[in-house]
């Protein structure tokens, strides 16, 4: 099953490869990882999506815990949130085909952000299942690069206030 | 010594000291009074403001033996054993002892030279990436550029090393943070907003934990380091005798119960005794403290103990449900949870259960033939004999070591020095003699083999130079025994590269400046050992064994604890 847990980090060097290692020493899947500022500049959030059993998540969500520079864990297992993939697609678009494309993009509510000859460049945000639904439907026409962010979330309303540090844990 | 200290706490300011100056003043804020290491040229500086140190300073063969001899200084104390060794091939050499002690979370600093910062990256001589070398490896780890930096760093490393679960901490330090002078005060306040140990069992899960003992008609106490690195040995007692429970430690548990107490079973495991791994598979509430289910405990994990209800008291939530789901988890120190779990446990007969663990004892005794050669276990047996079980034991890792925690008979705790989790050949001359300059005037031996004993008997040296009067005792059957008993056992006694022709150990020792005795005969046996007790020096004493002697009993691999082999024990 599919699980989204964000971390807050010190911003520090080495954090990054700390996590990453553990991952792969302790042989967890990452389907994607995300590092970014926050709006403290000692803090950095990673947005990390696992695929796993709930046994195998539990394991996860310690053992980041325990990771000496990361401040806390959440886990979204239980909440309401919102999820966000940011994807560049640029696809093939002989003039004659172009306006089905530009279609496409609207329905998505997605922007035409570059055209050139033969192919547009698509901004388009949204959840995993929406962008890989987009990348689809256009995969007829020819994709000639591709590029997404990977997930980030955030929990809704105020539940987003109980969080996981390690000396609440069990 | 004291004055020095002092001293230190009264030069409150550091402005104007290099960072070396500085190093030396926080190992001292520190408590450390004994630093192991080996001198090179990108701790240079450090080595000129250790010179008119307080603290002592142990010069060793190899920075492997230095890591080692903080290890066993740290296991035998309790205190933080604190190494120093240079860049590069320095610093790797202290990967294995690394490993090691974060294995049996036993706690140290490491501290390692970098080359200058501005060359950090570019390959320089003696460069490696120790922080990326060390992650996987180490609680956690540091890098310094900045002497501004340095203290609150160190200070960081010691407060890691000794808290939550103890393990090693390394710091790597570039060599202008050390000879760079501070401008200004530095600020020394820890800043680690991510870590924060639980140290107290929650009151509710302490009760339903002893509900379930309390309820329990067959319960057994499985013991691990944990209860000695939180120093509640007193405390385990205390609620196994109240509560009439059996006890079983792990390698790592060793002398966290006297074995000489009617309720001990002794080791359990793959070479645990019939008795503890019986009443594990039997029992119907396991009870872990301090103990992490390790492979070499449990046997096959989807049997072992397949009646119990588990209960999980450890300070590291990681280890609760990660090889064995866990029905009641304590997390927190075992000593205030055991404490606190006093008060509840009900005074039990337990007539039947005892008794039938009595019955096993009884019908599986710990023996072996004493015809022919001088057999390993009785070489152990008699050391315990002599020392009233007193003195602190290293080993190295095999066979000698299986024996070693099946005979001795251990009755402290920090009196059994051993490489647990890693099972590192050559541990035991070093940690030995670190044992010994952590105790003063204890007696301090080494059960080595002569496999383990020959990686790093050049530590031997070491002894001499400072005078630790370390008995290294050799349990020499010419092979490396472990592995060729898995070759008789498991692959049809083809002895591959197991075959182990060793130089005259009597000969190197007295060589080396050491006392070198050799026993060859069992009559001889008893008066060797004792001239050995009694010497005031080190001492190598090589003893002739019984070349294909095997450990028994044995739980083959992959296999349930019930399921071992009880060899001549049957």
């Amino acid at each position: 099953m599919k699980h989204v847990i964000t971390a807050l980090v010190q911003n520090e060097p080495g954090v990054l490869a700390h996590v990453a290692g553990m991952f792969a020493a302790r042989g967890f899947n990452i389907d994607s990882l995300v590092v970014g500022r926050t709006e403290d500049p000692d803090l950095s959030r990673m947005t990390i999506v696992v695929t796993a059993d709930d046994r195998v998540l539990e394991q996860v969500r310690k053992q980041l815990a325990k990771i000496v520079t990361v401040v806390k864990v959440r886990d979204f297992e239980n909440l309401s949130y919102v999820e966000r993939d940011l994807m560049l697609i640029r696809v093939h678009t002989p003039p004659e085909r172009r306006q089905e494309v530009i279609e496409l993009v609207n329905l998505f509510r997605g922007r035409v952000v570059d055209v050139a000859k033969t192919n547009l460049m698509v901004e388009l945000s949204g959840t995993e299942e929406k962008i890989e639904a987009f990348i689809d439907l256009v995969r007829p026409y020819g994709i000639r690069e591709l590029a997404r962010t990977g997930v980030i979330a955030m929990a809704r309303g105020s539940q987003g206030e109980k969080m996981l540090t390690p000396d609440e844990d069990n | 010594m004291t004055k020095d200290k002092k001293m230190a706490d009264e030069s409150a300011g550091h402005i104007g000291q290099s960072g070396a100056q500085l190093f030396n003043d926080i190992l001292i804020e520190e408590g450390v009074d004994t630093l192991f290491g080996f001198p090179g040229g990108m701790v240079l500086p450090i080595f000129d403001a250790l010179y008119s140190s307080p603290i002592k300073f142990v010069l060793t063969r190899h920075e492997q033996g230095a890591i080692h001899m903080a290890d066993g200084y740290a296991r035998s104390t309790g205190k933080v054993g604190a190494v120093l060794a240079t860049s590069g091939p320095g610093a790797t050499n202290l990967v294995t002892g690394l490993a090691n002690a974060h294995m049996d979370s036993i706690p140290m600093v490491a501290f390692c030279g970098q080359v200058r910062s501005a060359l950090i990256g570019n390959d320089a001589f003696q460069e490696a990436d120790m922080t990326g070398i060390t992650r996987p490896i180490t609680k956690h780890n540091f890098l310094v550029k900045r002497v501004e930096d340095l203290g609150r760093t160190m200070k960081q490393a010691f407060h890691l090393a000794r808290t939550g679960r103890p393990g090693p901490v390394l710091v790597d330090i570039a060599v202008d943070a050390t000879i760079n002078k501070l401008t200004a005060e530095p600020d020394l306040a820890m800043r680690l907003p991510g870590y924060k140990p639980r140290t107290t069992g929650h009151i509710r899960q302490v009760k339903m934990a002893a509900d379930a003992i309390n309820a329990a008609q067959r319960p057994v106490l499985y013991v691990g380091g944990g209860v000695i690195a939180s120093n509640a040995s007193e405390a385990l007692r205390a609620v196994a005798i109240k509560g009439n429970l059996p006890v079983t430690t792990t390698l790592m548990g060793m002398g966290a119960f006297d074995e000489a107490n009617p309720l001990a079973m002794k080791m359990l495991g793959m070479h645990g005794t019939a008795t503890a791994n019986y009443a594990v598979q039997e029992c119907d509430c396991l009870i872990a403290v301090g103990a992490r289910f390790d492979d070499r405990v449990t046997g096959n994990v989807a049997t072992f103990a397949p009646h119990a209800k588990i209960v999980h008291i450890d300070i590291d939530p990681t280890s609760i449900s990660k090889n064995v789901v866990v029905d009641i988890p304590v997390v927190g120190d075992a000593l205030d949870i055991l404490q606190k779990m006093l008060e509840f446990i009900q005074p039990k007969e337990r007539k039947e259960w005892l008794g039938r663990i009595d019955e096993w004892k009884k019908r599986y005794p710990m023996k072996y033939e004493t015809n022919g050669s001088i057999k390993p276990q009785e070489v152990i047996e008699m050391l315990g004999k002599l020392t009233n079980h007193d003195a602190i034991v290293a080993t190295g890792v095999g066979q000698h070591q299986m024996w070693a925690a099946q005979y001795y008979g251990w009755k402290k705790p920090r009196q059994a020095i051993t490489s647990g989790g890693l099972g590192t050949m050559g541990f035991g001359v070093p940690a030995a003699i670190g044992a010994q300059f952590g105790n003063p005037g204890a007696t301090v031996i080494d059960i080595d083999g002569d496999g383990s004993f020959s990686m790093t008997m050049v530590e031997v040296i070491t002894a001499v130079q400072y005078k630790q009067p370390v008995k290294f005792v050799v349990l020499d059957n010419g092979y490396l025994g472990m592995v060729r008993q898995w070759q008789e056992l498991f692959y049809g006694r083809r002895y591959s590269s197991v075959d182990h022709p060793c130089p005259d150990f009597v000969a190197i020792a007295e060589a080396f400046g050491a006392r070198g005795i050799c026993a060859k005969d069992r009559s001889e046996l008893g008066d060797c050992i004792n001239e050995a007790l009694k010497h005031p020096g080190p001492v190598v004493l090589d003893c002739k064994v019984e070349p294909e002697e095997n450990v028994y009993p044995m739980v083959p691999a992959g296999k349930s604890l019930h399921e071992m082999e009880l060899g001549k024990l049957a």
